[in-house]
């Protein structure tokens, strides 16, 4: 219901300069990607096409595992994020739900609270070790 | 519904967009020229001098230089998803302008109203929201696909250090929101109708917290982790030349500039300005609609000057400070001042 409230004053309408807009972007960004691959001089060797790796010879593959908690912090991104948008229908209808929608919120916050301290607890977020 | 598409309408909007992105890119380029010249002044240096009086030309040099540079793809670099990624950081960088509200609607002899925003859509602040997330797959992409260690790391923590200060920035603007009620860039503009109204003395640990997460989410000192010069060569785009380096480059700064105005339009009432009301009362109306986008364009040059300021002043975050600073200071106190605003407009403003 509360997310019906934002739907209703939508038109369609309204989201067509933005497609136009996107229209525009794309052009413009394979234009200009195009006309830097045709201007620019084309001397290449084999040399210039290795990676880069401080002038030493490459060694071994770049995709390899990474540090394990670049990834524990996109896991939680994800669901920390979705929370966070869960709070954006209760911003706009705040006022009509009154007190006691926030003691809801208040409750939904303690839930949001609790996992945070969790994650902490258990040393998600620690960096150094 | 669609119907209501004219060609009017279509050219109007396309002046408008095409507008918009020239004084993004112009005012973008000249940030670069900012940006040298600020640094030289705060390090009693002379900076930009040879083109054209002060320097004013060095961003045309540059930008032509750009596009003159031979372009190398390195072999062992996915060769799609590698030239993919400039685009795509450029095609986020110019998308996030249109709901942006640039001035007052003008209102033609004929009765028709040309409004100075592109889309004026009732969630403005969520798509803005979203483009800044898509803005991650750029950088993430570019990293990837160079097959670079230097490159792979870059991409890596920019895209950790982005992600995680998108939770602060939207648990500070729910605080936002509360106050004015409403998710349109228009109707939030036009609620900051004086110096009093602005949002900024409604909401001023929002707006802290806010600016601290654009910074972050721009890349730019003190967060710059990702391009990290002294350990990382250039992080993200080490292997990338020419013009897709400066579609990189160009990109952040276009952010710089659009994230500015946002700023400005959230906080700090975006087109209004003292004695507004005067000069639309005693001027004709493009007087009128052109000092209000002069109004809005100015407010984002003062924000990237500060930005500009804080890069040549303040050292860089170890990312282990970014990342605690992000997660374990940011994220409550944005909670906080959620919980505190909610409790204080219930109690006295309901």
């Amino acid at each position: 219901m509360i997310f019906l409230d934002i739907a209703v004053n939508s038109k369609p309408m309204d989201w067509f300069p933005i497609l136009l807009q996107l229209g525009i972007a794309v052009a413009f960004a394979a234009v200009m990607i195009g006309a830097t691959q045709l201007l620019g001089p084309k001397r290449k060797t084999s040399d210039k096409l290795v990676n880069f790796e401080s002038g030493i010879e490459n060694v071994g593959n770049a995709r390899q595992p990474m540090a394990i908690k670049y990834f524990l912090v996109a896991i939680l991104f994800v669901l920390f994020d979705v929370e966070v948008i869960f709070f954006y229908p209760y911003a706009v209808n705040f006022r009509s739900l009154g007190w006691d929608g926030f003691l809801e919120v208040l409750l939904f916050i303690t839930l949001f609270l609790v996992g945070f301290v969790y994650i902490i607890k258990k040393g998600a977020l620690q960096w150094e070790e | 519904m669609l119907l209501a598409i004219t060609v009017s309408y279509l050219l109007g909007k396309a002046a408008l967009i095409g507008a918009i992105v020239a004084v993004s890119l112009g005012l973008a380029m000249y940030s670069t020229w900012a940006e040298r010249k600020v640094a030289a002044i705060m390090q009693d240096r002379v900076g930009p001098q040879r083109a054209g009086p002060f320097g004013l030309f060095q961003p045309l040099a540059d930008g032509l230089k750009l596009f003159m540079k031979e372009e190398i793809i390195p072999n062992f670099a996915n060769k799609f998803l590698f030239v993919l990624a400039p685009g795509l950081a450029m095609v986020c960088a110019l998308m996030s302008s249109a709901v942006i509200m640039w001035a007052p609607d003008y209102t033609m002899a004929d009765g028709t109203v040309y409004p100075f925003q592109v889309a004026d859509i009732n969630v403005g602040i969520l798509f803005v929201f979203g483009i800044v997330s898509l803005g991650v797959y750029g950088i993430m992409i570019g990293g990837w696909a160079s097959n670079n260690k230097y490159s792979v790391m870059g991409s890596m923590r920019a895209a950790s250090q982005a992600i995680s200060y998108e939770l602060p920035m939207g648990l500070s603007l729910l605080a936002l929101l509360m106050v004015t009620g409403d998710t349109s860039m228009r109707t939030i503009v036009q609620q900051q109708d004086s110096f009093l109204h602005m949002n900024v003395w409604k909401q001023p640990l929002a707006f802290i917290i806010y600016l601290v997460c654009a910074f972050a989410e721009l890349n730019r000192a003190p967060f710059d982790m990702a391009e990290c010069e002294s350990e990382l060569v250039g992080g993200y785009h080490t292997e990338y030349s020419s013009m897709k380096l400066g579609f990189f480059l160009f990109s952040e700064y276009i952010n710089m500039f659009i994230s500015s105005v946002i700023m400005a339009c959230l906080f700090f009432g975006g087109y209004h300005y003292p004695g507004m009301d005067w000069v639309q009362a005693h001027a004709p109306q493009w007087v009128f609609v052109a000092t209000c986008i002069l109004a809005t364009i100015s407010k984002g040059i003062a924000f990237i000057l500060f930005i500009i300021f804080v890069r040549w002043t303040l050292p860089r975050f170890r990312y282990d400070q970014l990342m605690n600073l992000g997660w374990k200071s940011l994220i409550p106190l944005a909670l906080l001042n959620l919980l505190i605003t909610c409790a204080v407009i219930l109690k006295f403003f309901n």
